[in-house]
């Protein structure tokens, strides 16, 4: 809902990728103010969006997924992006609606980010079919980490030129001092691992609808943590290439979620691995024996575990690994985003901001906070399960 | 008399053209340790079962290959035409973009009749082309969504409209962990439709697979191709041309020839594979045992052993339970070669696994509603739980 970003694709090396005429931008931008991105905006541009939508629609042979890509702390992202969640779910029910969500870091500079994701986090609990949070201060810590590499040269690693690692020129926001370039890249190979099953030939294929059957197994329940090793492309530092066990142990490595989340010491409902590149079923079979009694697997799915192979590796590298998550450690992130909700409303802190847009109710703050804690809750009982012993139950017993 | 082929989703296409390139490779091998007279009724035997002919002379496959999405079918296409000696029919695929998501509901009730008519007529044309059919071979895997789901609509139709012909499946069971997390509804769900409506159920799990290329190969690194190889092997060993009853250089008319109904309802056969002839037999019970043959000394090969009533059921004598073909012809360039094929209590245990775990799963209604999204309701599972029991029922009573 503002130029600037939006141009400066357009001038960019991509430009040629995006049809303008698939592009709708505004001046003044939302203000870091959900109800004006999702109320204002959203009935102001609902038919231009929906056109568009549609034409992009009738291009496809078969249209299978939407993947909507946005923040939960700010206006736009937030509240225009859910708008548009609830008005494909509509026009689109049977499409596929995954969701990238980068949620906003204990440090974060927009004080209105906690209302943004709570009011976002009820329509995304509500109409997404998956989601993928993610957030800054992970995608922050693992560039550090490759920065430290780079730097302490203990590997004899060299860092290429005109790498994204270490350049922050065409950041967007540099008086935040972060290498958001460097940060960006490491979702936009999350989001190409996820779907290149679906692009190239594999052994054992996993198409996107997969994803959701898999490791959606209650509709409310569709949160999934992310993890990608290796971290860095190869185009970017050049590193030996590690065991390909190293690979599979990284992936349930805390350091490498890309939100501030430990599966390990959490109850796992579902766990999927996207691998790409040269390798067989045998070693992926033999990791998951190697690392599944240090996992707990909730007991109706103890085997909880969908494989994918594909073929061709990405760019630079010999193979890689995606690990999805459906996993209870996500509970940390909501519990967390829930208190500087409270903390901030408990005093009504800006809130005035919100009741001055036409539609918008405290209720609507109580039915989202709400929503909210009851999704806590889910996980809280699903916990409570983790160490008890898995009992098999009577089965149906069969007059001859 | 000729076997129509039915391809179904990536597990079925993959493993279909390691089996028509088996058993082409080794009828035109040329070790076939017997005469040439004997080479040449085995050759054309084996040809008009499973090939048909082409103008140039490049044999094709009698297939049907359906899958959900477009990218294994073209794979399987390419791989079939590169190798020069066979291809596939030129118009013998149907295939989609959107695939089935590992979802049997979305195979069985909606793919199935939304494309039942284009895929029926797809298997009609094939089954016209043969002067002599005996029946259908269905490749399928139980975990997936196509070649579940589909395959069971599929068999289905097929009863229906084929009911005088024979249906063979062959079921792939998944590894026990690791493949599909709903693989165990879906196998269900599959076992349950097909006892209604297949002959036989032919049986391969990819863990036993696997233990044959790890222990007995020695293959380090194993992938989906090897398993895919030593199945299709196995698979070919039993298909290919053998000696009937009447002389020996008339080969059996139908190959899927043995009475596999012993008594209604139908059972499942498990498939032992390359088993020695002196295996340890004493804990399961057998209905029926088929071995087959090939090579040097096939004619003098002491098969007594099958013969004993220990193995079989009380109700059974061991002349009604057990068969034995053979064929001079070597397969595979093998001096000597044996085939078990067996219907007994072997798969009870890994039956059982899946049904517990499906159960388990079921009574937390996990993943439920994505079945029920598309119109397979609680009932549906129930109603296959009760299935399955009884059949695990029936062969502990053995």
């Amino acid at each position: 809902m503002e130029e600037g970003v939006v141009n400066e694709i357009l001038q960019g090396p991509l430009r040629d990728v995006f049809d303008t005429k698939q592009l709708i931008t505004d001046i003044s931008g939302s203000g870091n103010n959900w109800a004006v991105g999702h109320r204002v905006f959203g009935s102001l541009y609902q038919d231009q969006i929906l056109e568009k939508l549609r034409k992009s629609a009738e291009h496809c042979d078969c249209l299978q997924c939407f993947f909507i890509i946005h923040s939960m702390g700010g206006g736009t992202g937030s509240g225009l992006g859910t708008f548009l969640l609830k008005m494909l779910e509509d026009e689109f029910p049977e499409v596929y609606r995954f969701v990238t969500s980068i949620y906003p870091s204990g440090e974060d500079d927009v004080i209105t980010s906690p209302y943004n994701s709570i009011l976002a986090m009820k329509e995304l609990n509500e109409h997404a079919d998956c989601v993928l949070p993610i957030d800054n201060q992970s995608l922050f810590d693992i560039i550090s980490k490759i920065d430290l590499m780079v730097n302490s040269g203990k590997l004899g690693t060299t860092v290429k030129p005109k790498s994204l690692v270490t350049s922050s020129s065409g950041a967007l926001k540099t008086r935040h001092k972060k290498p958001f370039d460097a940060m960006n890249n490491i979702v936009a190979n999350l989001l190409l691992n996820l779907t290149s099953s679906a692009r190239f030939e594999g052994s054992l294929n996993m198409d996107l609808n997969e994803i959701s059957m898999n490791l959606v197994p209650f509709p409310q329940l569709h949160y999934l943590v992310s993890s990608l090793t290796p971290l860095y492309t190869l185009t970017d530092v050049n590193i030996p290439p590690r065991r390909l066990d190293q690979m599979f142990s990284d992936a349930f490595s805390k350091d490498h979620q890309l939100l501030r989340a430990d599966p390990k010491h959490s109850l796992y409902l579902a766990c999927a691995l996207m691998v790409r590149g040269n390798v067989h079923i045998s070693d992926v079979r033999r990791n998951i024996e190697r690392l599944k009694p240090s996992l707990q697997f909730v007991s109706w799915n103890q085997e909880g575990w969908k494989t994918s192979l594909c073929s061709i590796p990405p760019v630079g590298h010999s193979h890689s690994l995606l690990a999805l998550a459906n996993n209870t450690c996500v509970k940390p992130t909501f519990m967390e985003l829930k208190e500087r909700f409270m903390r901030l409303y408990k005093k009504k802190a800006h809130l005035h901001h919100y009741l001055q847009v036409e539609g918008m109710e405290e209720s609507c703050f109580t039915e989202a906070v709400s929503s909210l804690s009851a999704l806590i809750q889910e996980y809280n009982q699903l916990d409570a399960t983790k160490n008890m012993p898995v009992q098999d139950l009577p089965r149906l017993s069969i007059a001859m | 008399m000729s076997i129509v082929t039915v391809q179904l989703g990536q597990c079925g296409n993959q493993i279909g053209f390691e089996v028509f390139d088996a058993l082409l490779s080794d009828s035109h091998s040329s070790q076939g340790l017997c005469c040439k007279r004997e080479n040449e009724a085995y050759q054309a035997s084996c040809k008009e079962r499973f090939f048909s002919e082409e103008e140039n002379g490049v044999p094709i496959a009698r297939a049907v290959l359906v899958d959900m999405e477009p990218k294994v079918i073209n794979q399987t296409l390419s791989k079939a035409a590169q190798s020069g000696r066979w291809k596939y029919g030129q118009h013998a695929c149907f295939c989609q973009k959107q695939g089935s998501g590992n979802n049997w509901a979305y195979g069985y009730s909606v793919h199935g009749p939304r494309h039942e008519e284009s895929i029926m007529d797809l298997i009609r044309k094939e089954v016209e082309k043969c002067d002599s059919f005996s029946g259908f071979f269905i490749i399928m895997s139980m975990a997936g969504g196509t070649g579940s789901g589909i395959g069971a609509f599929v068999t289905q139709n097929l009863q229906d409209q084929y009911s005088n012909s024979l249906k063979m499946n062959q079921i792939i069971w998944p590894y026990g962990t690791g493949e599909v997390i709903v693989q165990n509804y879906n196998s269900i769900l599959t076992l349950s439709h097909l006892y209604r409506s297949s002959d036989a159920l032919l049986v391969h799990e990819n863990d036993a697979v696997h233990k044959i290329c790890a222990k007995l190969m020695n293959i380090k690194q194993i992938s989906f191709s090897d398993i895919n190889q030593v199945l299709a092997h196995q698979l070919g060993s039993v298909f290919q041309p053998t000696y009937s009853a009447e002389s020996s250089f008339h080969y059996r008319r139908n190959p899927l020839g043995i009475d596999w109904h012993v008594r209604p309802p139908s059972s499942g056969l498990p498939s032992l594979g390359k088993m020695s002839l002196n295996k340890d037999l004493h804990f399961n019970t057998y209905i029926a045992n088929l071995v087959i043959l090939r090579g040097k000394d096939v004619q003098s090969a002491d098969v007594e052993g099958f013969k004993d009533p220990a193995l079989y059921t009380s109700w059974l004598e061991p002349v009604n339970a057990f068969n034995v073909w053979k064929t001079q012809r070597a397969f595979s360039k093998y001096e000597k070669s044996a085939v078990l094929v067996s219907n007994s209590q072997f798969l009870v245990k890994p039956l059982d696994m899946i049904v517990g775990k499906a159960w388990n799963m079921f009574a937390s209604k996990a993943y439920i509603h994505q079945y029920t999204k598309f119109g397979i309701e609680e009932e549906d599972f129930l109603d296959s739980f009760t299935s399955l029991e009884q059949v695990v029922a029936s062969y502990c009573n053995l």
